[in-house]
Protein backbone atom coordinates (compact mmCIF):
# COMPACT_ATOMS: atom_id res chain seq x y z
CA UNK A 1 0.00 0.00 0.00
CA UNK A 2 2.46 2.11 0.69
CA UNK A 3 4.09 3.35 -2.46
CA UNK A 4 8.50 3.61 -2.16
CA UNK A 5 8.55 4.06 -5.79
CA UNK A 6 6.43 7.57 -6.06
CA UNK A 7 8.66 8.39 -3.37
CA UNK A 8 12.19 7.65 -5.20
CA UNK A 9 10.55 8.56 -8.79
CA UNK A 10 9.56 12.30 -7.32
CA UNK A 11 12.40 13.01 -5.43
CA UNK A 12 14.64 15.03 -7.69
CA UNK A 13 11.68 17.29 -7.94
CA UNK A 14 11.12 17.84 -3.97
CA UNK A 15 15.50 18.18 -3.33
CA UNK A 16 15.77 20.87 -6.24
CA UNK A 17 12.22 22.60 -4.30
CA UNK A 18 14.31 21.66 -0.98
CA UNK A 19 16.97 24.51 -2.27
CA UNK A 20 14.42 27.16 -2.15
CA UNK A 21 13.02 26.06 1.48
CA UNK A 22 16.98 26.72 2.66
CA UNK A 23 17.36 29.98 0.43
CA UNK A 24 13.99 32.09 2.17
CA UNK A 25 15.16 30.24 5.62
CA UNK A 26 18.79 31.26 5.36
CA UNK A 27 18.12 35.01 4.09
CA UNK A 28 15.67 35.33 6.47
CA UNK A 29 17.44 34.65 8.81
CA UNK A 30 20.73 36.74 7.63
CA UNK A 31 17.82 39.71 7.38
CA UNK A 32 16.66 38.62 11.08
CA UNK A 33 19.85 39.04 12.46
CA UNK A 34 20.65 42.09 10.76
CA UNK A 35 17.81 44.14 12.13
CA UNK A 36 17.86 42.26 15.30
CA UNK A 37 20.77 43.32 15.75
CA UNK A 38 19.69 46.79 15.10
CA UNK A 39 16.15 46.41 17.34
CA UNK A 40 18.17 45.51 20.35
CA UNK A 41 20.66 48.33 20.43
CA UNK A 42 17.07 50.13 20.49
CA UNK A 43 15.59 47.89 23.00
CA UNK A 44 18.99 48.88 24.84
CA UNK A 45 18.95 52.91 24.21
CA UNK A 46 18.90 55.07 27.21
CA UNK A 47 16.24 57.56 25.07
CA UNK A 48 12.88 56.43 25.93
CA UNK A 49 11.26 56.59 22.99
CA UNK A 50 13.52 54.92 20.84
CA UNK A 51 13.24 51.64 23.44
CA UNK A 52 9.73 52.46 23.18
CA UNK A 53 9.09 51.96 19.33
CA UNK A 54 11.37 48.48 19.29
CA UNK A 55 9.59 46.87 22.32
CA UNK A 56 6.63 47.67 20.59
CA UNK A 57 7.86 46.05 17.26
CA UNK A 58 8.87 42.91 19.11
CA UNK A 59 5.19 42.72 20.44
CA UNK A 60 3.73 43.27 17.24
CA UNK A 61 5.98 40.80 15.35
CA UNK A 62 5.99 37.91 18.24
CA UNK A 63 1.93 38.64 18.76
CA UNK A 64 0.97 38.16 15.09
CA UNK A 65 0.81 34.55 13.55
CA UNK A 66 3.46 34.77 10.74
CA UNK A 67 0.90 33.32 8.46
CA UNK A 68 -0.90 36.38 8.72
CA UNK A 69 1.72 38.63 8.36
CA UNK A 70 2.63 37.05 5.17
CA UNK A 71 -0.82 37.29 4.10
CA UNK A 72 -0.59 40.96 5.16
CA UNK A 73 2.10 41.83 3.34
CA UNK A 74 1.29 39.62 0.10
CA UNK A 75 -2.06 41.95 0.37
CA UNK A 76 -0.36 45.52 1.19
CA UNK A 77 2.89 45.52 -0.85
CA UNK A 78 1.02 45.45 -4.11
CA UNK A 79 -1.58 48.23 -2.51
CA UNK A 80 0.64 50.87 -2.37
CA UNK A 81 2.35 50.25 -5.64
CA UNK A 82 5.61 47.72 -4.36
CA UNK A 83 5.97 45.82 -6.91
CA UNK A 84 8.50 42.90 -5.58
CA UNK A 85 8.70 39.69 -6.81
CA UNK A 86 6.89 37.10 -4.34
CA UNK A 87 10.06 35.51 -2.96
CA UNK A 88 11.42 38.73 -1.78
CA UNK A 89 8.60 39.64 -0.27
CA UNK A 90 8.45 36.47 1.63
CA UNK A 91 12.00 36.68 2.82
CA UNK A 92 11.41 40.14 4.06
CA UNK A 93 8.34 38.86 6.53
CA UNK A 94 10.47 35.64 7.68
CA UNK A 95 13.06 38.40 8.21
CA UNK A 96 11.31 40.94 9.84
CA UNK A 97 9.50 38.35 12.39
CA UNK A 98 12.72 36.47 13.03
CA UNK A 99 14.40 40.02 13.77
CA UNK A 100 11.71 40.51 16.75
CA UNK A 101 12.94 37.16 18.71
CA UNK A 102 16.70 37.61 17.41
CA UNK A 103 16.14 40.79 19.65
CA UNK A 104 15.02 39.09 22.28
CA UNK A 105 17.60 36.70 21.98
CA UNK A 106 20.56 38.81 22.21
CA UNK A 107 19.07 41.50 24.76
CA UNK A 108 19.26 38.80 27.23
CA UNK A 109 22.46 37.14 26.29
CA UNK A 110 23.77 40.94 27.12
CA UNK A 111 21.87 40.97 30.04
CA UNK A 112 23.61 37.54 30.89
CA UNK A 113 27.58 39.42 30.34
CA UNK A 114 28.50 40.25 33.87
CA UNK A 115 27.78 43.91 34.09
CA UNK A 116 31.18 44.25 36.20
CA UNK A 117 32.96 43.67 33.42
CA UNK A 118 31.71 46.79 31.10
CA UNK A 119 32.65 48.85 33.83
CA UNK A 120 35.86 47.46 34.69
CA UNK A 121 35.98 48.24 30.79
CA UNK A 122 35.20 52.10 31.09
CA UNK A 123 36.89 52.61 34.32
CA UNK A 124 40.06 51.56 31.94
CA UNK A 125 39.62 54.14 29.58
CA UNK A 126 38.28 52.20 27.36
CA UNK A 127 35.79 53.41 24.35
CA UNK A 128 32.33 52.38 24.41
CA UNK A 129 32.78 51.10 20.86
CA UNK A 130 36.08 48.98 22.24
CA UNK A 131 34.02 47.96 24.81
CA UNK A 132 30.93 46.23 22.87
CA UNK A 133 33.70 44.91 20.15
CA UNK A 134 36.29 43.52 22.39
CA UNK A 135 33.75 42.29 25.47
CA UNK A 136 30.58 42.72 25.19
CA UNK A 137 29.15 41.25 21.23
CA UNK A 138 31.97 38.04 21.38
CA UNK A 139 30.47 36.84 25.09
CA UNK A 140 27.16 37.51 24.14
CA UNK A 141 27.16 35.80 20.69
CA UNK A 142 28.45 32.89 22.70
CA UNK A 143 25.76 32.86 25.62
CA UNK A 144 23.44 32.93 22.03
CA UNK A 145 24.78 30.41 19.86
CA UNK A 146 22.17 27.45 21.20
CA UNK A 147 19.42 29.92 21.11
CA UNK A 148 20.50 31.30 17.50
CA UNK A 149 21.08 27.99 16.07
CA UNK A 150 17.28 27.43 17.43
CA UNK A 151 15.75 29.65 15.95
CA UNK A 152 17.70 29.19 12.46
CA UNK A 153 15.67 25.45 13.05
CA UNK A 154 12.35 27.30 13.75
CA UNK A 155 12.60 29.45 10.40
CA UNK A 156 13.26 26.27 8.47
CA UNK A 157 10.07 25.13 9.61
CA UNK A 158 8.45 28.19 9.59
CA UNK A 159 9.63 28.77 6.34
CA UNK A 160 6.98 25.46 4.61
CA UNK A 161 4.25 29.04 5.43
CA UNK A 162 5.57 30.94 2.30
CA UNK A 163 3.75 28.36 0.44
CA UNK A 164 0.60 29.80 1.74
CA UNK A 165 1.75 32.89 -0.51
CA UNK A 166 2.55 30.85 -3.77
CA UNK A 167 6.47 30.34 -3.53
CA UNK A 168 7.26 27.02 -5.15
CA UNK A 169 9.03 25.75 -1.87
CA UNK A 170 9.36 22.30 -0.22
CA UNK A 171 5.89 22.46 1.19
CA UNK A 172 4.15 24.05 -2.39
CA UNK A 173 6.11 20.92 -4.18
CA UNK A 174 5.13 18.54 -1.81
CA UNK A 175 1.39 19.82 -2.58
CA UNK A 176 1.55 20.02 -6.19
CA UNK A 177 3.44 16.52 -6.82
CA UNK A 178 0.51 14.98 -4.50
CA UNK A 179 -2.17 16.56 -6.59
CA UNK A 180 -1.06 14.81 -9.94
CA UNK A 181 0.07 11.71 -8.14
CA UNK A 182 -3.03 10.96 -5.36
CA UNK A 183 0.18 9.97 -3.22
CA UNK A 184 -0.96 12.47 -0.24
CA UNK A 185 0.64 10.19 2.22
CA UNK A 186 4.10 9.05 0.99
CA UNK A 187 4.77 12.47 -0.20
CA UNK A 188 4.51 14.78 2.34
CA UNK A 189 6.54 12.00 5.00
CA UNK A 190 9.27 12.51 2.51
CA UNK A 191 8.97 16.40 2.90
CA UNK A 192 8.45 16.15 6.17
CA UNK A 193 11.90 13.42 6.75
CA UNK A 194 13.66 16.43 3.85
CA UNK A 195 13.07 18.95 6.55
CA UNK A 196 13.80 16.52 9.88
CA UNK A 197 17.20 15.78 8.13
CA UNK A 198 17.82 19.40 7.44
CA UNK A 199 17.21 20.49 10.96
CA UNK A 200 19.23 17.44 12.65
CA UNK A 201 21.88 18.81 10.74
CA UNK A 202 21.71 22.22 11.96
CA UNK A 203 21.37 20.97 15.26
CA UNK A 204 24.40 18.93 14.91
CA UNK A 205 26.66 21.92 13.61
CA UNK A 206 24.90 23.93 15.93
CA UNK A 207 26.20 21.55 18.88
CA UNK A 208 29.97 21.06 16.83
CA UNK A 209 29.98 25.18 16.99
CA UNK A 210 29.30 25.81 20.29
CA UNK A 211 31.81 23.15 21.27
CA UNK A 212 34.43 25.56 19.68
CA UNK A 213 32.88 28.56 21.06
CA UNK A 214 34.18 26.65 24.29
CA UNK A 215 36.63 28.55 25.91
CA UNK B 1 -11.98 51.00 6.32
CA UNK B 2 -15.82 49.64 5.94
CA UNK B 3 -17.73 49.29 9.40
CA UNK B 4 -20.98 47.60 7.69
CA UNK B 5 -18.56 44.98 6.56
CA UNK B 6 -17.25 43.49 9.93
CA UNK B 7 -21.53 43.87 10.62
CA UNK B 8 -22.50 41.85 7.76
CA UNK B 9 -19.94 39.34 8.33
CA UNK B 10 -20.52 39.75 11.84
CA UNK B 11 -21.58 36.14 12.58
CA UNK B 12 -19.45 34.17 10.33
CA UNK B 13 -16.70 35.90 12.00
CA UNK B 14 -17.39 34.87 15.36
CA UNK B 15 -17.89 31.72 14.72
CA UNK B 16 -14.62 31.82 13.56
CA UNK B 17 -12.81 33.58 16.67
CA UNK B 18 -15.49 30.31 18.33
CA UNK B 19 -13.93 27.62 16.14
CA UNK B 20 -10.22 29.16 16.78
CA UNK B 21 -10.63 29.44 20.44
CA UNK B 22 -12.35 25.74 20.74
CA UNK B 23 -9.23 24.24 18.31
CA UNK B 24 -6.61 26.15 21.32
CA UNK B 25 -8.11 25.38 24.17
CA UNK B 26 -9.06 21.53 23.26
CA UNK B 27 -5.34 21.64 21.41
CA UNK B 28 -3.71 22.81 24.32
CA UNK B 29 -5.41 20.75 26.81
CA UNK B 30 -4.62 17.36 24.93
CA UNK B 31 -1.37 18.30 24.22
CA UNK B 32 -0.72 19.00 27.86
CA UNK B 33 -2.17 15.70 28.54
CA UNK B 34 -0.36 13.30 25.99
CA UNK B 35 3.05 15.23 26.92
CA UNK B 36 2.26 14.89 30.43
CA UNK B 37 1.74 10.81 29.50
CA UNK B 38 4.99 10.59 27.41
CA UNK B 39 7.36 13.01 30.43
CA UNK B 40 6.09 9.94 32.87
CA UNK B 41 6.78 6.81 30.77
CA UNK B 42 10.10 8.34 29.95
CA UNK B 43 11.01 8.88 33.53
CA UNK B 44 9.85 5.94 34.68
CA UNK B 45 9.23 3.42 31.27
CA UNK B 46 11.94 1.03 30.62
CA UNK B 47 14.79 1.56 28.16
CA UNK B 48 12.95 0.92 24.85
CA UNK B 49 9.75 2.86 25.27
CA UNK B 50 12.48 5.67 26.30
CA UNK B 51 14.26 5.44 23.10
CA UNK B 52 10.95 5.33 20.94
CA UNK B 53 9.52 8.31 22.73
CA UNK B 54 12.87 10.05 22.69
CA UNK B 55 12.40 9.22 18.44
CA UNK B 56 8.50 10.80 18.20
CA UNK B 57 9.72 14.14 20.04
CA UNK B 58 12.32 14.57 17.79
CA UNK B 59 10.28 14.10 14.76
CA UNK B 60 7.39 16.23 15.87
CA UNK B 61 9.96 19.03 17.09
CA UNK B 62 11.69 18.54 13.46
CA UNK B 63 9.10 18.62 11.30
CA UNK B 64 6.65 21.55 10.19
CA UNK B 65 3.39 21.69 11.42
CA UNK B 66 2.11 22.28 8.09
CA UNK B 67 3.42 19.52 6.44
CA UNK B 68 1.77 17.39 9.83
CA UNK B 69 -1.76 18.81 8.90
CA UNK B 70 -0.86 17.62 5.61
CA UNK B 71 -0.49 13.82 6.50
CA UNK B 72 -2.56 13.63 8.98
CA UNK B 73 -5.50 15.49 7.09
CA UNK B 74 -4.72 14.33 3.81
CA UNK B 75 -2.28 10.86 3.82
CA UNK B 76 -4.86 10.03 6.54
CA UNK B 77 -7.51 8.65 4.20
CA UNK B 78 -4.84 6.65 2.43
CA UNK B 79 -4.29 4.45 5.85
CA UNK B 80 -8.07 4.78 6.74
CA UNK B 81 -8.17 7.57 8.65
CA UNK B 82 -10.58 9.89 8.00
CA UNK B 83 -11.46 13.40 9.75
CA UNK B 84 -13.47 16.62 9.57
CA UNK B 85 -11.61 19.58 9.48
CA UNK B 86 -11.68 20.67 13.24
CA UNK B 87 -11.41 17.19 14.39
CA UNK B 88 -8.05 17.06 12.04
CA UNK B 89 -7.02 20.36 13.32
CA UNK B 90 -7.36 19.19 17.11
CA UNK B 91 -5.64 16.40 16.68
CA UNK B 92 -3.25 17.90 14.92
CA UNK B 93 -2.64 20.53 17.67
CA UNK B 94 -2.29 18.16 20.18
CA UNK B 95 0.41 16.08 18.48
CA UNK B 96 2.53 19.02 17.70
CA UNK B 97 2.57 20.78 20.96
CA UNK B 98 2.95 17.24 23.07
CA UNK B 99 6.67 16.88 22.62
CA UNK B 100 7.05 20.55 23.87
CA UNK B 101 4.48 19.73 26.33
CA UNK B 102 6.23 16.49 27.64
CA UNK B 103 9.75 18.28 27.36
CA UNK B 104 8.47 20.85 29.66
CA UNK B 105 7.46 18.15 32.23
CA UNK B 106 10.95 16.18 31.74
CA UNK B 107 12.36 19.08 32.95
CA UNK B 108 9.64 19.57 35.83
CA UNK B 109 10.68 16.03 37.03
CA UNK B 110 13.97 16.16 36.88
CA UNK B 111 14.08 19.17 38.89
CA UNK B 112 12.13 17.60 41.76
CA UNK B 113 14.34 18.00 44.57
CA UNK B 114 16.19 14.44 45.12
CA UNK B 115 16.04 14.72 48.94
CA UNK B 116 12.43 15.54 49.27
CA UNK B 117 11.90 12.17 47.62
CA UNK B 118 14.09 10.46 49.91
CA UNK B 119 12.47 11.89 52.95
CA UNK B 120 9.32 10.53 51.93
CA UNK B 121 11.28 7.10 51.49
CA UNK B 122 12.60 7.57 54.43
CA UNK B 123 9.22 8.37 55.93
CA UNK B 124 8.23 4.58 54.33
CA UNK B 125 6.01 6.54 52.17
CA UNK B 126 5.16 3.71 48.75
CA UNK B 127 6.44 5.02 45.82
CA UNK B 128 2.60 5.50 44.32
CA UNK B 129 2.30 7.81 47.05
CA UNK B 130 5.69 9.95 46.94
CA UNK B 131 4.46 10.32 43.39
CA UNK B 132 1.03 11.25 44.21
CA UNK B 133 1.85 13.53 47.42
CA UNK B 134 5.77 14.48 46.34
CA UNK B 135 6.43 14.51 42.81
CA UNK B 136 3.25 15.78 41.09
CA UNK B 137 2.34 18.57 43.57
CA UNK B 138 6.14 20.30 43.12
CA UNK B 139 5.47 19.63 39.26
CA UNK B 140 2.51 20.88 38.74
CA UNK B 141 3.73 24.50 40.35
CA UNK B 142 6.79 24.64 38.83
CA UNK B 143 5.78 23.85 35.00
CA UNK B 144 3.06 26.37 34.95
CA UNK B 145 5.17 29.21 33.62
CA UNK B 146 6.47 27.27 30.86
CA UNK B 147 3.61 25.46 30.19
CA UNK B 148 1.39 28.71 29.82
CA UNK B 149 4.19 30.28 27.54
CA UNK B 150 4.04 27.20 25.21
CA UNK B 151 0.41 27.40 24.97
CA UNK B 152 1.11 30.98 23.89
CA UNK B 153 2.92 30.20 20.97
CA UNK B 154 0.42 27.69 20.13
CA UNK B 155 -2.96 30.54 20.05
CA UNK B 156 -0.95 31.67 17.19
CA UNK B 157 -0.51 28.08 15.22
CA UNK B 158 -3.97 28.00 15.04
CA UNK B 159 -3.75 30.30 12.29
CA UNK B 160 -2.11 27.58 9.98
CA UNK B 161 -5.31 25.54 10.28
CA UNK B 162 -7.14 27.54 8.02
CA UNK B 163 -4.68 25.89 5.17
CA UNK B 164 -6.26 22.41 5.99
CA UNK B 165 -9.98 24.58 5.46
CA UNK B 166 -10.21 24.70 8.98
CA UNK B 167 -12.84 27.39 9.55
CA UNK B 168 -11.42 28.99 12.15
CA UNK B 169 -10.79 33.06 12.49
CA UNK B 170 -8.26 33.66 9.38
CA UNK B 171 -10.23 31.08 7.41
CA UNK B 172 -13.32 33.29 7.77
CA UNK B 173 -11.28 36.47 7.69
CA UNK B 174 -10.02 35.11 4.13
CA UNK B 175 -13.46 33.99 3.11
CA UNK B 176 -15.22 37.38 3.87
CA UNK B 177 -12.04 39.42 1.90
CA UNK B 178 -12.94 37.02 -1.28
CA UNK B 179 -16.51 38.30 -1.60
CA UNK B 180 -15.63 41.79 -0.58
CA UNK B 181 -12.16 42.15 -2.12
CA UNK B 182 -11.17 44.44 0.90
CA UNK B 183 -7.91 42.02 1.45
CA UNK B 184 -5.53 44.59 2.63
CA UNK B 185 -8.59 46.33 5.33
CA UNK B 186 -9.83 42.95 6.58
CA UNK B 187 -5.88 41.36 7.11
CA UNK B 188 -4.91 44.62 8.55
CA UNK B 189 -7.51 44.45 11.32
CA UNK B 190 -7.16 40.66 12.09
CA UNK B 191 -3.49 41.64 12.69
CA UNK B 192 -3.87 43.88 15.41
CA UNK B 193 -6.97 41.43 16.65
CA UNK B 194 -4.21 38.59 17.32
CA UNK B 195 -1.75 41.11 18.43
CA UNK B 196 -4.23 42.16 21.78
CA UNK B 197 -5.76 38.61 21.86
CA UNK B 198 -2.01 37.09 22.27
CA UNK B 199 -0.95 40.54 24.66
CA UNK B 200 -4.20 39.69 26.86
CA UNK B 201 -3.87 35.86 27.60
CA UNK B 202 0.40 37.34 27.98
CA UNK B 203 -0.65 39.50 30.77
CA UNK B 204 -3.28 36.76 32.04
CA UNK B 205 -0.23 33.87 32.10
CA UNK B 206 2.12 36.78 34.10
CA UNK B 207 -0.91 36.92 36.83
CA UNK B 208 -1.24 32.94 37.02
CA UNK B 209 2.51 32.51 37.04
CA UNK B 210 2.80 35.03 40.09
CA UNK B 211 0.39 33.37 42.05
CA UNK B 212 1.57 30.18 41.68
CA UNK B 213 5.08 31.20 41.97
CA UNK B 214 4.29 32.64 45.92
CA UNK B 215 2.81 29.21 46.03
CA UNK B 216 5.68 27.67 44.90
CA UNK B 217 7.73 29.29 47.65
CA UNK B 218 5.79 28.58 50.59
CA UNK B 219 5.37 25.07 49.28
CA UNK B 220 9.09 24.78 49.62
CA UNK B 221 9.85 26.34 52.52
CA UNK B 222 7.26 25.24 54.39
Amino acid sequence: MFSWSTIVENLPYLLQATRFTLLVSGLGMGLGLVMGIVLCVARLSPIRWISRIAALYVSFFRGVPLLVQLLLAYYFLPSVGIDIPPLWAAVCSIGLCAAAYIAEILRGALIAVPHGQAEAAAALGMHPFTIWKRILIPQALKISMPSLVNELIMLVKVSSLVSAVGIVELTRMSQSISAATFRPLEIYIAAAAIYLVINLALAGLGQALEKRLDY
Amino acid sequence: MDIDLFVQYGPILLCGLLNTVLCWIVGAAGGVALGFVIAVAMYYGPRPLRYVLRGYIEVIRGTPFLIQLFILYYGGPNIGLRLDPVPAGILGLIIYGSPYYAEIFRAGLQAVPRGMIEAGRAMAMSEGTILRRITLPILMVSSVPPLTNFSIILTKETAILSIVTVPELLYQVQTMSAETFAYMEAMFALALFYWGFVEVISWAGRKLELKTNAFLSKELSA
